[in-house]
């Protein structure tokens, strides 16, 4: 592979916290290798600006391998920028060329509140998983593995759909930042295996709610969602999870 | 004086006497005891939610915004357990035998054997919530086999297994906070321990978003935080990964066990230039079927697909023909280094050896094409249905490979070099996890329990998940059953009050010191004196010159950094100098603990101490003892707790 030098105009969203108000910052980086990824890119300005005794460029970012759901950016109009199925932090240099312009967004959305910069606040995740996206066994009580054989088709789509990494992308490629593609998702993974039948109805009435009570739109199937989904979760997941609703709303045993 | 409070009795009734004799707590009295728990990881999150569960009042602490992305999100490869699902020979006593050798005769029986008891367990628990593990056609668990071991007992989902067995135990976190049992801090970070009276009480946290320090309560303190590779800057680890909570429980009178034992992983994507921030593994399970070589000839400029069979050095199966390219890790490391080190690696770091599928691709291609009955068929259908074959078992590998380096590996060989990925050491904890504070415990990659001086692929999931699911349980509740008569210590009292101090001025400090330097700079310039000198091989003299410049960087550190921005904001500038500054304090810990240690065992490698054939020269008569290192003023003190073999023989490993 043959590397090249670039030159760039970076456009980066600032906005001090919660409460200011949000503008661009455009920055010239040179010296940027086709061999890095767009978070070394970030780095280095980053890098400069504090020797320079700027304010660094906040945001979030942890595995860097793609697999933490951390690394958030609105890039060039799309989340997690050009590559299909590939996060921020995958993101390679290699994909711009010298002299472009990227323009750098946080994720906007009702649901995920700017804490600063690029970084929001995605904790709304975490309250509708805490309504309902687990399967109620305690430490110890469980029989033995094999006691339950699961076919394996059900098992390989359950693991298809627990390939979510929660980071949020559906939700800043919808108009309507609906949550719909991540909560369909943990649907899926539950209620295609056996042990999450018990509360499969229970389940989809209350992370359905908590999802409406956090702010997030509601869907109209525009696709936008599975388009930028790092992890290719499929639109299926939200047909599978509005029947598993309305079942859920005529069974007298939600 | 180390007492590693071991339970008397034979090896495999250990664990269950205990259990049948340990102290209870009843359950209205749970309700009253509050268990701050720093880390959410594996071991954190199954500790929070079990302990939860039983009805204690739990307060679980991390620095991402959700338990969901700690560090064990990334582990790929699968997670071992004493099923014998396979029919092939394996039981408690086989995971527990290999595991000890694997460690090169460093670890504990006790806790070794423990490990694999409880092993069974995890799988059933994970199972029950709904972990979505690889299965067969018949819809039963399937297995594969990883290093060091002869029996098929690795539990794994694709290349996601910790993700997955993660997002389990996170589910069942999440669950006792909606039921209340659980209050959960996101982006909190743990700067400080409070002890009253000798005994762990509390800790002060920073909340990262408004940079306002908290106190916290506790009448006991978990520390599940997760390993310090990033000590030496590039590393398999995210980012985040830091030594802070169990340096600070270290600094107040935690003994800190074996801190030199890293373990270098052989099969990650070289460095490609200073702008790297991190290394990304390849999972050990392509070397069942990559080969790895390095051109014969110095200073080879041909591609290597234009080099011959013959000018090609397969040094590995030159080296060790019984084991070939499955050496265990800390084997294969080496040998890389030796290449490289006198001239033969690749690219143009010339820092790489190759990884090979082209051999592979063939292989698999001519069993297709017999399977199919397509008779004789010419070497382009071969090769394309043996990458179809290829695709299908290492695929998310591939690609993971091409995005990072822009180089397709079905064509070009990968180009590997290995980099740290694992630390064996940690805080030291007896039996029971509870470390030399009283109160104080210490589970998962942060203590140094069971993997001696070498880790075997797939045993750090299980150790996490033994220790929170079905470890601390029981023996918490041991030390617990003595506290119920004390009351909750209000946060005002002078030992709280202190510490908060203390944090304080550590912060203010870092910001009026408005120097020149950048703390990543500072961080860059520590890994590559602990690589250099305190990596893959050591010897005295370089860890002596590696001490001085630590002390030095450390006196630069303190006089010459640059923090921007302010205290009371998102400041992750300000929180790294924090962690870089615990970093550089370890980093002379564990450059100390590799010159004490006089011989090679392991991850560990003394260059002055090798067999003529370059392997590993283990010295049992007088280093067979766990180093237990405790912070004394000006320095630290080394205390042995020697190590006892009533089961296994300690036996020089082979792999020739
Ligand atoms: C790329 C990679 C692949 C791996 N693959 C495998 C594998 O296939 N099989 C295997 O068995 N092992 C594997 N491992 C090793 C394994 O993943 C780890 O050892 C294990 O997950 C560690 O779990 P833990 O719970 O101890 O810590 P972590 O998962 O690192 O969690 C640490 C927690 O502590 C918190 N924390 C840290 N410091 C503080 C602080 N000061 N205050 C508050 N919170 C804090 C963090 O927020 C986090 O919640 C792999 C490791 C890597 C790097
Ligand atoms: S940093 Fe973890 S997914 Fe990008």
């Amino acid at each position: 592979m043959d590397h090249y030098e670039m030159k760039l105009t970076l456009k980066v969203w600032r906005q001090a916290n919660n409460k200011s108000k949000g503008r661009f910052e455009t920055f010239q980086v040179d010296g940027i290798s086709s061999e890095m990824s767009f978070l070394e890119m970030i780095d280095i300005l980053n890098e400069r600006l504090v020797v320079e005794g700027q304010d660094p460029i906040a945001f979030d970012h942890d595995c860097r391998e793609g697999i933490c759901g951390s690394c958030a950016m609105h890039i060039n109009g799309r989340p997690h920028g050009p590559w299909h199925a590939t996060t921020t932090c995958q993101l390679h240099m290699r994909a711009f060329k010298d002299g472009d312009t990227i323009v750098v967004e946080p994720w906007r959305a009702n649901g995920f509140p700017i804490i600063k910069d690029l970084v929001t606040d995605r904790s709304a995740f975490d309250r509708i998983i805490q309504a309902g996206g687990f399967i109620s066994v305690n430490t110890g009580n469980a029989v033995d593995g094999n006691a339950l054989p699961i076919n394996k088709d059900n098992a390989d789509a359950s693991f298809a759909a627990a390939a979510c990494i929660s980071c949020g992308a559906c939700v800043a490629a919808c108009k309507n930042a609906s949550a719909s593609l991540f909560l369909s998702a943990k649907i899926s993974h539950l209620g295609l295996l056996p042990q999450g039948q018990p509360e499969r109805h229970k389940r989809v009435i209350s992370m359905v709610a908590q999802m409406d009570k956090e702010g997030f739109g509601s869907c109209t199937f525009t696709g936008a969602c599975e388009a930028v989904c790092p992890k290719e979760i499929a639109i299926t997941n939200i047909s599978r999870m509005h029947k598993d609703y309305l079942a859920a709303g005529l069974s007298a045993d939600n | 004086m180390l007492d590693a409070k071991i339970p008397a009795g034979s090896l495999e009734k250990k664990w269950s006497d205990y259990k049948n004799h340990v102290k209870l707590v009843n359950p209205a009295n749970k309700r009253k005891l509050e268990i701050i728990i720093v880390g959410t990881g594996l071991a954190g999150a199954s500790a929070a939610a079990a302990l939860g569960e039983l009805g204690y009042k739990v307060k679980a602490f991390c620095f991402q915004d959700s338990p969901r992305r700690a560090h064990s999100i990334a582990a790929q490869g699968g997670i071992n357990a004493a099923k014998n699902y396979q029919n092939d020979g394996d039981s408690v006593f086989r995971l527990f035998y290999d595991t000890i050798k694997g460690g090169d005769y460093r670890s504990r029986e006790g806790n070794v054997h423990r490990l694999a008891e409880v092993s069974s367990a995890i799988i059933d628990q994970c199972v029950a919530q709904g972990v979505p593990f690889a299965r067969e056609y018949g819809g039963l668990l399937s297995n594969r086999s990883f290093g060091g071991t002869q029996v098929q007992r690795t539990f794994y989902a694709a290349g996601q297994t910790g993700q997955q067995l993660l997002v389990g135990a996170y589910q069942a976190l999440e669950r006792q906070i909606a039921l209340g049992n659980v209050k959960m801090y996101t982006r909190h970070e743990m700067l400080e321990l409070v002890q009253v009276d000798g005994k762990a009480r509390g800790i002060i946290a920073k909340d990262l978003v408004t940079g306002e320090l908290e106190r916290h309560f506790g009448h006991a303190v978990l520390l599940c935080s997760g390993g310090y590779g990033n000590v030496f800057y590039l590393s398999t680890n995210a980012m985040g990964s830091n030594t802070t909570a169990i340096w600070k429980a270290h600094k107040k009178g935690a003994f800190f066990g074996n801190p030199c034992f890293t373990q270098i992983h052989p099969t990650c994507i070289p460095v490609t230039g200073e702008h790297q921030s991190k290394l990304t593994l390849m999972s050990e399970s392509l070397r069942n079927d990559g080969r790895i070589w390095v051109p014969k000839n110095l200073n080879e400029e041909r591609k290597p697909f234009d080099i011959p069979e013959d000018e090609r050095d397969y040094y590995l199966e030159r080296r060790y023909p019984a084991f070939g390219n499955l050496v265990p890790r800390d084997v294969a490391s080496r040998a890389a280094k030796e290449r490289c080190d006198l001239g033969y690696g690749v690219g143009t770091s010339k820092q790489a050896v190759y990884l090979d599928y082209a051999a592979a691709i063939k292989r698999y291609g001519e069993i297709e094409a017999s399977k199919r009955n397509l008779g004789n068929v010419d070497a382009e259908t071969i090769t394309k249905m043996g990458k179809e074959v290829v695709k299908e078992k290492y695929g998310n590998l591939f690609d993971m490979y091409e995005k990072i380096t822009g180089e397709n590996p079905y064509v070009v060989p990968m180009r590997i070099y290995p980099a740290v990925h694992y630390t064996m050491g940690g805080l030291w904890v007896d039996y029971e996890l509870m470390t030399t504070i009283p109160g104080l415990y210490a589970l998962g990659e942060c203590n140094f329990s069971d993997h001696g001086a070498n880790r075997l692929g797939a045993s750090a999931l299980m150790q996490g998940l033994a220790d929170g699911y079905f470890v601390i349980p029981y023996t918490v509740g041991n030390y617990l059953a003595d506290e119920i008569r004390v009351a909750n210590i209000p946060t005002s009292h002078p030992a709280f009050e202190e510490a908060e101090k203390a944090v304080r001025e550590r912060i203010e400090k870092f910001m009026s010191i408005n120097g020149k330097q950048t703390v990543e700079s500072m961080h860059k310039r520590l890994g590559k004196i602990m690589w250099d000198k305190c990596g893959m091989a050591r010897n005295a003299q370089g860890l002596r010159e590696a001490i001085e410049e630590i002390r030095q960087l450390k006196k630069e550190f303190w006089s010459d950094i640059k923090v921007t921005g302010v205290i009371n904001d998102f400041n992750p500038e300000l929180d790294k100098a924090g962690r870089i500054a615990d970093f550089i304090e370890l980093g002379e810990l564990m450059c100390m603990d590799a010159l004490q240690r006089e011989e090679s065992c392991g991850g560990h490698f003394r260059e002055e101490f090798q067999t003529g054939e370059g392997e590993a020269d283990r010295r049992d008569d007088q280093f067979m003892y766990v180093a237990a290192w405790e912070h004394v003023s000006g320095g630290w003190q080394l205390h042995k707790e020697d190590l006892v073999y009533d089961v296994v023989k300690p036996s020089q490993r082979s792999y020739k």
